[in-house]
């Protein structure tokens, strides 16, 4: 028996009936691992509240990248849950910030560590955990600690998705997924955290079974619709720039 | 007065580590400490799961799926391996990092430091140095001795919102190499040209020098 692939033909089709008020991790960390194809396609759906879960909010740097900011500028969010809610040079100004300033728009900010495992959490069945970053922070005021072995941890709830947005190297029809150098970052447990895992593609994709099982990133059962990235111009690939220092 | 520059203050970060050590390096001033020429054989951890990480690509040679915690396009030494992002945390949690070099906005003399949130901002930015803060045995950190308007940012306490507490272990600044011992900062190296007096009337603690002061060779 041969079970269906999960490819879909376009991206408006990969995110297709997404409702108000979800929940959407982005995966990607700087530009490797960037779902820029499904964000961009996301702005054209009419999903409105969403809560939006990623690393930041979207780069300082130019040309612009489809990221969490377009989003928030459409009035499509309601909150952001991010490791970064200002850039990281306090002298570089994010798009989503005068948002935030204005009061238009939430966010949840939490250290990038605690963010990864609270979805690598949500993905384990496991619905809390003890960390000790940000213990004795303005991050911890008020909220529940407890001593282990003489050091104190705050306690951090998983973060369950109702979709992942991610981005692969390579898959197969199953789903199962290959990813190259630090393009994998936050996208494996994007993924699981989540009930439905989308994701952009930069290969055509490979019949179930081409890849040995011993050397598969992500299993297809956490995999749900995949669609490959066609080249530039109509597919967006991350640009090479000149980070500053 | 100036005394180091930026690579100088990376430098006397870099000439610290020791052989064998895994290192983690915040973005601005740390990552110059990777130029460092030093005999100690480091792993460089990046908190996007490069574990191994060599010096920057050259231009022309980058690869678009390969970049370090501050987005540099960087090359992989052969003893290298990528996890993704709650495994490259688990090594920084359960205490694998023998040191996290960062930049801070102030760092107080209880070994407290801030570095995430500038007075009056409603965000901040705080990616992963609060978890390495928290649990990276050592926290070493560069800084600009004084603000622009010559304000001091080594302070008896922190006045921003605190990144963690009491985990700073060295301070490197323009003016020389510090550490932080409660209600002072000890002294330890002092930058060329730079004399102890201008050092105290730009410092919000007291700071102790050594009998004998070893200047840094720039």
């Amino acid at each position: 028996m041969t079970r269906g692939s999960k490819e879909v033909a376009s991206f408006a089709e990969a995110v297709a009936g997404i409702e108000d008020g979800a929940t959407i991790g982005f995966g990607g960390f700087a530009m490797p691992g960037v779902p820029f194809n499904l964000m961009q396609a996301l702005q054209h759906t009419g999903a409105k509240h969403l809560t939006c879960v990623a690393n930041t909010t979207g780069g300082a740097a130019q040309p612009r990248m489809p990221d969490i900011g377009h989003l928030v500028e459409r009035g499509m969010v309601r909150k952001v849950i991010c490791a970064f809610t200002a850039a990281t040079r306090a002298s570089d100004e994010l798009p989503f910030t005068k948002y935030y300033e204005a009061g238009e728009v939430e966010a949840e900010l939490v250290p990038q560590g605690t963010l990864a495992e609270r979805l690598r959490a949500a993905g384990a069945g496991i619905p809390a955990f003890y960390t000790p970053t940000a213990v004795g922070t303005e991050l911890a005021e008020g909220r529940e600690t407890r001593v282990f072995a003489g050091r104190e941890y705050l306690l951090e709830a998983a973060l369950p998705l109702d979709y992942a947005f991610i981005r692969a190297h390579r898959a197969d029809a199953a789903g199962n997924l290959r990813f190259r150098r630090s393009q994998r970052n936050f996208n494996p447990v994007m993924a699981m955290a989540a009930r439905v895992a989308i994701v952009e593609v930069e290969n055509a994709i490979e019949p179930t079974g081409s890849f040995d099982p011993d050397d598969i990133h992500l299993a297809g059962i956490f995999v749900h619709r995949l669609v490959v990235i066609p080249p530039a111009p109509d597919g967006i690939w991350p640009q090479l720039r000149e980070p500053k220092r | 007065m100036s005394g180091l520059n930026r690579q100088q203050m990376a430098d006397a970060i870099a000439h610290r580590f020791q052989d064998g050590w895994i290192v983690n390096l915040g973005v601005g001033i740390p990552t110059m400490c990777s130029n460092t020429p030093i005999s100690a054989d480091i792993i460089y951890h990046s908190e996007n799961g490069v574990i191994g990480y060599g010096p920057l690509a050259a231009p022309g040679a980058e690869d678009m799926h390969l970049v370090n915690a501050g987005g540099q396009h960087v090359t992989l030494k052969p003893e290298a391996a990528v996890v993704h992002h709650a495994d490259s945390f688990a090594i920084i949690r359960s205490g694998r990092i023998d040191v996290t070099v960062m930049g801070a906005y102030e760092v107080a003399a209880n070994g407290d430091f801030a570095n995430w949130k500038v007075a009056g901002a409603k965000g901040g930015g705080i990616g992963g140095a609060m978890d390495l803060a928290a649990c990276a045995k050592r926290v070493f950190i560069i800084l600009e001795h004084t603000q622009r308007n010559g304000a001091p940012r080594l302070l008896a306490h922190c006045a921003l919102p605190i990144t963690a507490r009491g985990v700073v272990k060295l301070v490197a600044t323009n003016y020389g190499l510090f550490e932080p011992a409660g209600a002072g900062f000890n002294l330890i190296e002092i930058a060329p040209g730079i004399t102890v007096e201008q050092i105290r009337a730009a410092t919000g603690a007291p700071v102790h020098v050594p009998d004998t002061l070893k200047t840094i060779s720039a």
